[in-house]
């Protein structure tokens, strides 16, 4: 940025500068991604367009197998979407001092896999324009929600989900858009005041008073204090969707616990993937390092182990139970048809991270992040699994089926991927990527600063 | 109590801040501000403001959004009553549900109003005393008192080293 580092910059000033100084002015590489994302969402609008024109038939979804890559991606982003709210909230109440530098990229991570996941109900409705149907809201229809339905819990939830995670992490965001206002005032032209403004209407006329302070010190422990139960929550509703039901592999006691140990797996898994190349291009080195990827990697571990003793604990309660029909769906989730699915889900969730356990790797940057794609592949399998095989092997021999993604499916997946990581890339360019403000107070509080990778942890 | 006297002094760090603070408050200036990038719990305790208000706003927002979520599901099950796979219309346990997201949707929402209420915001109107630099690296102390002991407050707010003290309106 334009404004003059003086000579002896204090540790304050720099962080300042180091992550409002990230913002804005993208290079090529950042323009060439942008319009690669773009292709691939226009591709998968095109393909939604295609299903919406043609009908349902062109998605592979048909009886028995009624729920396949939608709900799959649906399962899967509402998981990604954990983990935000774990590091802001459960790590804030926990006064753990290294999530300091991760959250707020994780957080706006939560809102745009919530927004992705969002999406998966709508396209698999089939005729979209009905979907207001499901608001409970009294009309001449004659319609209302039955609400012992675990769908309509998971819509209550949902929309709980999104909406406080995204007022948590705007309440996060105003000191700091209030220090990018400031940054502005010093600057002269147009643009700076333009951008003064925006940014200043953004923090709702923040300045930083002790009064102010105490306030939003309050709300803001308030609002994590309260997203710990909803974290846990919504993930345990998500899992009832199937729960609920009696289809053999989903009538299950453990399904809530096993969700959402598999949702923050899947989720920290997504943090380290995205933020190892966020913070390489954003020149943000010295402030999420190998103290950061270790304690995350250390986590990953613990979701690992949780993951799977729930998919042993699985095959021990459908032995344990003697009903054949309980143990004949679990046997063919191995070996039959879907054993390729079953192997990438147990090698990618179970194996591989148990490398975790060696301290070097957990240090390794690479390291921790090739696990980390390893791991974003075997959950999209595990969703997948969980959802197809069941449906697919039910009761009655007569009834089963398989299914197969068709290519509309395929590249509406694909194109979640791209709505995702181009809101992401949006945000890392336009807001502080980093929270400066608990930056700063690791600072203060020597918990831990800028450039220290704290070797001895 | 006429024309009182306002000083600021400004801080390269809240340990100075802190105990600047504490002596002013020691020499009976009570109308103290201070502007800063961050706030620590030792600050806001020497400070000795009474506890913010937004507690109440988190619980009685809780409070609210227990008793719709309950109402919303019973009210509606007897205004339209459809028996579901025989279960009584007020499922209670099934009802848990919605009723627990709209009490944690309600906290969430009236903590936050609480806040914006009492930090008066949202404002395009800034302090007269507020600076770039308190958002950045620089922490400002104001102090209000009656004249004749302004020469002692500010003799103190010197005592701390601060990057500078000057008199305000």
């Amino acid at each position: 940025m334009a404004t003059a580092a003086p000579p002896a910059e204090s540790p304050f000033a720099k962080v300042n500068r180091d992550i409002i100084g990230a913002l804005w002015e993208p290079d090529w590489r950042y323009r060439i991604l942008i319009l690669a994302l773009l292709a691939v969402l226009g591709w998968a609008g095109f393909a939604w367009i295609y299903q919406i024109k043609t009908g349902m038939g062109t998605a592979g979804i048909t009886h028995p197998v009624m729920w396949g890559a939608y709900i799959t991606n649906f399962v899967f982003w509402v998981g990604i979407a954990h983990s935000g709210t774990l590091i802001s909230a459960i790590l804030y109440l926990l006064r753990s001092g290294w999530r300091t530098t991760i959250n707020r990229a994780a957080e706006a991570m939560t809102i745009f896999a919530v927004m992705t996941a969002g999406l998966f109900p709508l396209i698999h409705l089939g005729r979209v324009w009905y979907f207001y149907f499901l608001a409970p809201y009294p009309n001449q229809r004659m319609l209302w929600p039955n609400f012992r339905s675990p769908l309509i819990w998971d819509f209550f939830a949902i929309s709980t989900y999104f909406t406080i995670s995204l007022l948590f992490w705007y309440s996060g965001l105003i000191p700091d858009l209030a220090s990018v206002r400031d940054r502005m005032m010093g600057l002269r032209g147009r643009m700076a005041r333009i951008k003064e403004k925006i940014y200043g209407a953004l923090s709702l006329g923040w300045q930083g008073t002790d009064s102010q302070w105490k306030n939003y010190r309050r709300a803001y422990l308030y609002m994590a204090a309260i997203a710990t139960p909803l974290v846990l929550s919504v993930h345990s509703v998500v899992s009832w969707d199937f729960a609920m039901a009696i289809t053999p592999g989903w009538h299950s006691t453990i399904f809530a616990p096993y969700f959402v140990a598999g949702a923050i797996f899947s989720g920290i898994a997504m943090v380290i993937t995205l933020s190892v190349p966020f913070r390489w291009a954003l020149g943000l080195e010295d402030y999420i390092t190998e103290y950061h990827y270790d304690n995350m990697a250390k986590l990953l571990l613990l979701t690992s182990l949780i993951v799977g003793y729930a998919y042993l604990a699985e095959y021990f309660m459908a032995w344990l139970s003697g009903d054949p029909i309980e143990w004949e769906s679990f046997r063919w989730r191995a070996v039959g048809a879907y054993s390729g699915p079953f192997f990438i889900m147990v090698t990618c969730n179970v194996l591989i991270p148990l490398l975790c356990f060696w301290r070097r790797i957990r240090r390794s940057i690479k390291a921790v992040f090739v696990i980390s794609v390893f791991v974003n592949i075997g959950m999209w399998y595990e969703r997948f699994v969980i959802i197809v095989t069941s449906l697919a092997h039910e009761y009655a021999p007569g009834a089963w089926g398989l299914y197969k993604p068709t290519w509309v499916e395929l590249s509406i997946t694909a194109g979640s991927f791209a709505w995702f990581l181009l809101w992401f890339m949006l945000f890392a360019k336009t807001l502080p990527a980093i929270s400066i403000t608990e930056v700063k107070e690791s600072i203060a509080e020597g918990v831990w600063s800028p450039g220290d990778k704290k070797e001895g942890a | 109590m006429e024309a009182r006297q306002a000083m600021i002094a400004t801080y390269d760090d809240i340990h100075s801040l802190v105990g600047a603070v504490r002596s002013i408050r020691e020499q009976g200036c009570e109308d103290v501000t201070v502007f800063g990038p961050i706030m620590e719990t030792e600050l806001e305790e020497v400070l000795g403001k009474p506890a913010s208000p937004v507690r109440r706003y988190a619980l009685l927002g809780g409070i609210t959004g227990l008793v719709c979520g309950l109402a919303l599901t019973v009210w509606s099950s007897y205004y339209y009553p459809l028996v579901v796979g025989g279960k009584p219309l007020a499922s209670i346990p099934a009802y848990v549900v919605i009723a627990f997201e709209m009490t944690i949707l309600f906290a969430g929402i009236s903590a936050l109003i609480g806040m914006l209420i009492h930090n008066r915001m949202p404002t395009f109107k800034l302090h007269p005393a507020h600076d770039p630099r308190f958002s950045e690296d620089r922490f400002a102390v104001r102090a209000v008192c009656d004249p004749g002991r302004a020469a002692k407050i500010e003799e103190v707010l010197r005592s701390y080293s601060p990057g500078e003290v000057r008199r305000d309106r």
